[in-house]
């Protein structure tokens, strides 16, 4: 039996094992894992997930269990200070001895600190483990402006925690530019720009010379004379390979850090393997984990395989994760002005940057940087890689195709099968669809767990995904959009089936069409599918909503929930207002204006919703859906009634189509708006549907949005009056329902639609389908079936019932906590 | 005793067998919260009624006493409750997370009895 010593419990240390214990069980090989840190191995690279909801025991590689499992002797919390390479045996810093065969020392690297006069002051934080994020945040807490040292990948991670503590970050960088390994400079101005709207200053140029403050950070100074006030300081400027013990047991390491290796990843002993951050192969140090892993899977090899394989270097490509910027950089991002010409594609508006350094016949592309936009990250990345020949003109790669979400715009088609799709578990396109070919049904989950890709950084994920459609779809499998594990079909034929067979419940369709007790996805989108088709208020199948829905009211953290009464086109009486006001007051609610031109009151405990909507409704209030996959608001400009301007009444169209349209329920929600003149005061042209008024009439515009990816409406139809107006509304806003995916905005489903813009004119306008009567009668019956949930939710005791916290208790949920902002209440952090 | 279904988890027969409410009073197919001593527990029928079981109220992710409002389903025969916060599922069996590496919720065995709802507690 060989025996294995492992240093070191980080990613890499645990790869190994991992590996490892894959092909030699305890009977071959015995292995003990040493580890510094309290706890076992954990997923570095998502540790700033930490910061937004994440738990340690959430990024935990595998729990202490599957050490025992897998029959791995773990030692948490025990430093390795000593190698007798004599007689091959570690110590500890507790004194306790072992001896081994073979050692792999997997000891990753520490945040470098620069030799800045002060950095021992209190506040001064580096950004490396999960202990290092707990003082981070302990000693955070109650701060406004903190810094970070150092603007690389790193650094930026590190500024987004603290802007997710809610403090004003500055990232202070030497060089003058942000991310210099990745980024040129006009790459650098545009991140730069984003992040400073994300509030994140951004300091370049800065060398700092001095830490201040008496005991206890202040600010920073620096060469150019220039100052900076923070609180907090945390330290972001490189790692430093932990090459401590290699070197004083008389391993021969780099002088610049790292224990040197040869290809097969051993040290000058050669019963001494090195791995992951600590190793130094041919003058480099890896700070990836992808290379980490290869090298490990080199030592097994090397010590229990045919020693055939060895470590030949690795793409640094990188992609910046979970800062709510995107930016890669792949290949050679700066090209070289001999073999490569530059491709760029820049746009300050929208902050999108994309250089392609592309070989001077026009065929490859050797490298480049996306700033902005990296959704074609991965593919572009793999062009590389394989030396794909540019499909086209390469100009055609500079700007993303509109519309298309699937990356597959650049063909993952013509990727050989070798291609290595997911770096950090080595696993190429060849395996990805021969697993699908052999099993067609299995799923993404499946792969995962089969393959392990997309476990690490899962920055692969979109494209493991297009692979497995792509193979699916050549084996001649449509690619079916089944809803969930319960139903072998989609929304439209759930749909179908419904309205043919005249159901009524969700029990009675599981019951017939699916299997098991339903879930999450698929009771919702029942409920939905319910309501479009007989527009019963959601409340009659509470059981089956989400919980928005269920409660008629959007849940908040810390387990309230929120009241926006319907005040259509925004219009409001003075006494209105006031019995909003004397409401707010006496449930103590927060109020706030919404960005719907309505008020939102906020902090309603589950059993105060029956009677505060009591007294909104008598006084003529009514529910404003605002919870719900339906219409939300018509906004209004105030329009020719007082605005010089204004060509046509706005206000009163609005108030009229937002009575028309009230709790229609839908496939996702919709909002509309009525500008009085082209001046466009209510954006019209950012909605669902959006009216804007001419001298003759009316044009119509349809599947706009805000929100994370905005459309612009595109034209419908143009001076129409108001009557064909609301008639083509109602065939729109029907069609739409009968059709869309569940979840799917008009604009996503416009995009999706065969035939675009041209066909739903077609449809909508022309009747080309000769539906267009049909779906104006559906329209006016949901119409007449229109009532306020709310109404009938605070006369019926049956439905009112259920809004008590208890079943066998009037007692409250003491669970509750507010705080106080700005003189009104706020729930508590969580 | 006329109990329709119980579910068992706890390995041994709870000390107290709590009364907590009629069956009528929980909505069918779905949950609502019971209070027990300091506790919230969260209680939830499949099947009509047919079926029930009981796990805390309170949901590790983001401790939020929510899980009774939680729509509840199945993953495979695995009985569960997803949270309405972010969409983690619980096991209502083993009270283990289905769906992400969280810690595992405490579940309790209920009975039903003569129209009542009992939920077992070992104190
Ligand atoms: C209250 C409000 C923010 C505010 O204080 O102004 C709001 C609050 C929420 N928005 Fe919004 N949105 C609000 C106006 C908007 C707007 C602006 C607008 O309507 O003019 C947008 C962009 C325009 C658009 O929708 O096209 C907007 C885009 C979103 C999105 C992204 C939708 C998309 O298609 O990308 C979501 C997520 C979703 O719906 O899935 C969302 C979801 C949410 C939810 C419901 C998230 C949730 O489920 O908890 C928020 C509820 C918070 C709460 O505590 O009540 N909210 N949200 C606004 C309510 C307006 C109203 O009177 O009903
Ligand atoms: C915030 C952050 C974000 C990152 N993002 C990415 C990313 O997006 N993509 C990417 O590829 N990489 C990323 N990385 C880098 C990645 O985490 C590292 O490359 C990887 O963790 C290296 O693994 P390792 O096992 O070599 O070292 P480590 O994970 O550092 O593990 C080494 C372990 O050994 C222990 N140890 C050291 N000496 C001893 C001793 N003498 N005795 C016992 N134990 C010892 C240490 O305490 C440590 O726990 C990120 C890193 C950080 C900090
Ligand atoms: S943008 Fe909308 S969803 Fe996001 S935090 Fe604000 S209100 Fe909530
Ligand atoms: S609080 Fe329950 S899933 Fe987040």
């Amino acid at each position: 039996m060989t025996r294995i010593i492992v240093v070191g419990n980080g990613m890499v240390g645990y790869k190994f094992c991992e590996k490892l214990r894959k092909d030699f069980d305890a009977s071959q090989v015995a292995l003990t894992v040493y580890g510094e840190e309290p706890r076992p191995a954990y997923d570095r690279v998502h540790l700033s997930s930490y910061f937004s909801g994440s738990t340690a025991e959430d990024l935990l590689m595998a729990p202490r269990t599957w050490y025992e499992d897998n029959d791995i002797e773990l030692r948490t919390s025990e430093l390795v200070t000593e190698i007798d390479r004599k007689n091959k045996k570690i110590t500890t810093h507790k004194g306790s001895e072992e001896s081994y065969d073979y050692l792999v020392l997997a000891t990753g690297s520490s945040a470098f600190v620069p030799p800045i006069k002060g950095v021992e002051k209190d506040g001064v934080f580096v950004y490396r483990t999960i202990e290092d994020l707990n003082q981070i945040l302990s000693y955070g807490k109650n701060l406004k402006e903190a810094a970070v040292l150092g603007g690389g990948l790193l650094g930026l991670e590190a500024a987004k925690a603290l802007l997710d503590m809610n403090l004003n970050p500055y990232v202070v960088e030497f060089a003058d530019r942000l991310m210099p390994r990745q980024l040129d400079d006009s790459g650098s101005d545009i991140l730069k720009m984003k992040l400073e709207s994300l509030g994140i200053q951004i300091l370049t140029g800065k060398a700092t010379q001095d830490i201040a403050g008496n005991g206890k950070l202040e600010g920073l100074s620096f060469a150019d004379g220039s100052q900076l006030d923070v609180e907090m300081l945390v330290i972001s400027a490189g790692i430093r390979p932990r090459d401590e013990l290699a070197k004083s047991s008389g391993l021969a390491t780099h002088e610049r850090g790292g224990v040197l290796v040869n290809d097969g990843m051993q040290t000058n002993d050669p019963s001494i393997f090195a791995i992951g951050e600590v190793a130094c192969h041919r003058d480099m140090i890896y700070g990836l984990v992808a290379p980490g892993y290869e090298m490990a899977e080199v030592v097994i090899n090397q010590i229990l395989g045919d020693k055939t394989q060895s470590f030949k270097g690795f793409d640094m490509s990188t992609k910046l994760k979970l800062i709510g910027v995107d930016v890669g950089s792949f290949g050679n991002p700066f090209g070289n002005n001999e073999t490569t010409k530059p491709l760029i594609y820049k746009n300050d508006q929208e902050g999108i940057y994309r250089r392609l350094n592309i070989t001077p016949d026009g065929k490859y592309i050797t490298g480049g940087i996306l700033v902005g936009d990296a959704d074609d990250y991965n593919i572009l990345h793999q062009m590389v890689q394989n030396k794909i020949k540019i499909p086209g003109s390469p100009g055609s790669l500079l700007v993303r195709s509109n519309g298309s979400d699937e990356g597959a715009s650049l063909g993952i088609e013509s990727l050989p099968d070798e291609a290595v799709i997911c770096s950090c578990e080595n696993i190429s396109k060849g395996d990805v669809s021969n697993l699908v070919k052999a099993d067609e049904s299995c799923s993404l989950d499946d792969i995962k767990s089969n393959t392990k890709a997309c476990t690490g950084c899962g920055g692969c994920t979109p494209m493991v995904n297009d692979i497995m459609k792509m193979t699916l779809k050549s084996m001649g499998k449509t690619v079916k959009n089944t809803v969930c594990e319960h139903f072998d079909f989609s929304r439209q034929e759930l749909y179908d089936l419904i309205k043919i067979n005249g159901i009524k419940s969700f029990q009675e369709l599981v019951h017939a069409h699916g299997t098991g007790h339903g879930c999450e996805i698929c009771k919702p989108l029942t409920a939905s599918l319910l309501a479009s088709i007989y527009n019963e208020p959601a409340i009659v199948h509470d059981t089956i909503q989400d919980t928005n829905d269920r409660f008629l009211a959007n849940i908040q953290r810390g387990g309230t929930y929120s009241v926006i009464p319907r005040i259509p086109g925004g219009e409001i009486t003075a006494d209105k207002l006031l019995v909003i006001a004397q409401v707010a007051k006496k449930y103590e609610l927060y109020t706030k204006i919404t960005g719907g031109q309505r008020i939102d009151l906020l902090g309603a405990r589950l059993d105060q919703l029956p009677p505060i909507w009591e007294e909104l409704i008598a006084a003529g209030f009514e529910s404003g859906h605002a919870y719900a996959k339906s219409l939300r608001t018509v906004k209004s400009c105030v329009g020719s009634v007082w605005c010089r301007y204004g060509v046509q009444d706005s206000v009163s169209f609005a108030i009229r189509v937002e009575d028309r349209y009230k709790g229609l329920r839908s496939p996702h929600k919709i909002k509309g708006a009525v500008s009085g003149c082209i001046r466009e005061c209510a954006e019209a042209q950012s909605k669902d549907f959006g009216i804007i008024a001419t001298e003759k009439g009316w044009n119509l515009y349809v599947c706009g949005n805000g929100g994370s990816r905005p459309q612009h409406a595109l034209l419908l139809a143009n001076d129409v009056d108001t009557e064909t107006c609301i008639k083509l509304i109602d065939r729109f806003l029907m069609y739409y329902i009968k059709t869309a995916a569940p979840l799917t905005r008009t604009a996503t489903w416009l995009n999706k639609l065969d035939g675009g813009l041209d066909y739903l004119k077609e449809v909508v306008v022309n009747d080309s389908l000769g539906i267009a009567e049909k779906l104006e009668l559906e329209m006016q019956g949901l119409i007449d079936n229109y009532e306020c949930e709310w109404k009938r939710a605070i006369e019926d005791p049956e439905l009112r019932k259920k809004f008590a916290h208890f079943v066998n208790s009037d007692e409250q949920d003491s669970g509750i906590s507010f705080m106080d902002m700005r003189g009104q209440k706020v729930p508590t952090a969580w | 005793m006329n109990s329709l279904k119980s579910h068992q988890v706890a390995e041994t027969e709870p000390k107290v067998w709590y009364k907590a409410a009629k069956i009528h009073d929980f909505p069918m197919d779905g949950g609502a919260c019971v209070k027990y001593k300091g506790l919230q527990i969260a209680v939830f029928n499949f099947n009509t009624g047919k079926e029930w079981y009981a796990c805390q109220n309170l949901c590790p992710h983001k401790m939020q006493m929510i899980l009774s409002r939680g729509l509840t389903g199945s993953q495979g025969d695995e009985p569960k409750v997803a949270c309405p916060y972010h969409k983690k599922t619980f096991s209502l069996k083993s009270g283990v997370c289905l769906n992400d590496e969280i810690e595992a919720i405490s579940t309790f065995p209920v009975k039903v009895d003569d129209d009542y709802v009992y939920i077992g507690f070992s104190q």
